[in-house]
């Protein structure tokens, strides 16, 4: 498995051969604090970079949960679905939020690192 | 308009108080904890919140008070024995809510807790029934906390003897730091727990107290999962001047006597509804799955109409599961009807369900 590259809507991607997994970082459940519902998408369903793919919600809101990269989605997390408190327990690993299978190697690459999102979120706290 | 701080903004900030802007001022949403460990610690333990923004409103005057505020609240004042309050509201000429309160009959006259975002409307609607010689003021130099969850009795009694005797809704003066202070039986959780009213000098230490007794605090996001389980109105949302008290199904809290002869604000458009019914009545409602019905979803009927909407939905730490409040047609309010939430453009089955979501545990 490739290293994790970062998104600035804070979601999180690794990569193994062809295939994408990607959850949101621990930065964005701190941000939204106590996660109560998740909604994952079904296998088969096209996803373009940066459009809307998941559903996160916390006591607070509804947030959208955008992939950051374009493909076509192999497997929702169905577990996180059944337990959504287990996003705030293990947000970069076993709480992932969908798989998919990417076009474009570029579109990833062009991510941040864990470095550069790191200093991101520094300076866009929110 | 400037926005507002109570006296305790600054204990808040040491707690890791996160704030946001709320009837005009800056309240704690939640603290370090978060709102799921601010509400369980209520439900298990107790919880203390900062609840200084609302209104303490006093009011004296001769026997003609109560005639004046029974023009626009429909509380049996009359018979409101000193130190006991009630549930009621401001009506409007349509019967409309205006606001929701608690009275408390006092020894020179009434005390009116306002929510914060009403309380200056309030003042001026109340004041249009006042002679002069009524003197009111929005006392302004008072905190008020609430001590929530079954622990707040052993606790509280221990600083101020004789609290515990108080039964629910019901209050009395008490004494502490050399200070009188003013405490009754009542909250907005569905628990056991009480409303302090004390100086904004006094009430750091108080809090001080509290906190050795491992009492949280508990900010706005857990007030709201909490009043939303024990089945409360949150005033701007379940409640507003367009809807009645029969509408909200709150017509228990109107006076039977005040029903029968009347004499309020709107009340022949509530003697019609109380004879016939009204149109679409709020309900509690308990979504089949997981999915959280918030403010403003669409209610259809099985058969695809659309009956009502949202007016609060959160999910109940408690219940462990999303609840919400609404309003439908009437004919779909009987508990049990199939319902169905739309969610983002899709619909999820749900069904009416019994209010509270939490069962009470008051002490009578």
């Amino acid at each position: 498995m490739s290293e994790k590259k970062f998104s600035k809507k804070h979601e999180w991607v690794s990569l193994d051969g062809d295939v994408a997994t990607v959850g949101i970082t621990k930065h964005a459940t701190e941000m939204l604090g106590d996660i109560v519902f998740v909604e994952v998408p079904d296998a088969g369903k096209a996803v373009e970079k940066e459009g809307q793919a998941a559903v996160v919600e916390s006591t607070k809101a509804a947030s959208d949960v955008y992939s950051p990269i374009s493909g076509e989605i192999t497997e929702g997390n169905k577990a996180i679905a059944d337990d959504p408190g287990s996003v705030n327990s293990d947000p970069e690993g076993a709480s992932w939020f969908f798989k998919l299978k990417i076009k474009d190697k570029g579109e990833y690459d062009s991510l941040m690192s864990k470095d550069e999102y790191d200093k991101f979120c520094k300076e866009n706290p929110s | 308009m400037e926005v507002q701080k109570t006296a305790l903004y600054n204990y808040h900030k040491n707690l890791g108080a996160k704030f946001v802007p709320f009837a005009g001022y800056e309240m704690p949403i939640q603290y370090k904890d978060g709102i799921v460990k601010e509400h369980i610690s209520t439900r298990t333990h107790a919880g203390f919140f900062d609840v200084s923004h609302m209104g303490q409103f006093f009011l004296e005057g001769d026997e003609t008070l109560i005639e004046s505020l029974e023009k626009i609240i429909p509380a049996d004042l009359k018979n409101l024995k000193v130190n006991h309050s009630k549930y009621s509201f401001l009506l409007n000429n349509e019967g409309g809510i205006i606001d929701d309160l608690i009275i408390t009959r006092t020894e020179k006259g009434f005390c009116i807790i306002l929510n914060a975002a009403c309380k200056e409307n309030d003042i001026k609607q109340i004041s249009q029934f006042l002679n002069k010689d009524h003197k009111h003021l929005l006392n302004n130099d008072l905190s008020l906390i609430a001590l929530q969850g079954p622990k707040s009795v052993e606790i509280l009694e221990k600083l101020i003897p004789g609290v515990a005797n108080l039964k629910f809704m019901t209050g009395s003066n008490f004494e502490y730091e050399g200070e009188k202070l003013y405490v009754t039986r009542s909250g907005y959780t569905g628990e056991d727990g009480f409303e302090i009213s004390i100086s904004n000098t006094k009430v750091e230490k108080l809090i001080d107290y509290l906190i050795s007794n491992e009492v949280k605090p508990i900010g706005l996001g857990a007030r709201d999962t909490l009043r939303l389980e024990a089945g409360l109105c949150l005033y701007g949302h379940d409640l507003n001047e367009k809807i009645n008290p029969v509408e909200a199904n709150l017509k228990w809290a109107i006076a039977k006597k005040r029903k029968e002869v009347g004499g309020f604000n709107g009340w022949e458009k509530i003697k019609n509804l109380l004879a016939n019914g009204s149109e679409k009545i709020r309900v509690g409602i308990k979504p089949d799955g997981k999915v959280i019905a918030r403010e403003n979803t669409k209610i259809f009927s099985s058969d695809n109409n659309e009956i009502g909407f949202v007016t609060s939905g959160t999910f109940g730490p408690s219940v462990n599961a999303p609840v919400a409040m609404g309003y439908v047609k009437s004919e779909f309010s009987e508990i049990g009807t199939s319902i169905q939430l739309e969610v983002r453009g899709k619909k999820y089955g749900g069904k009416i369900s019994e209010l509270p979501f939490y069962k009470k545990s008051y002490v009578k």
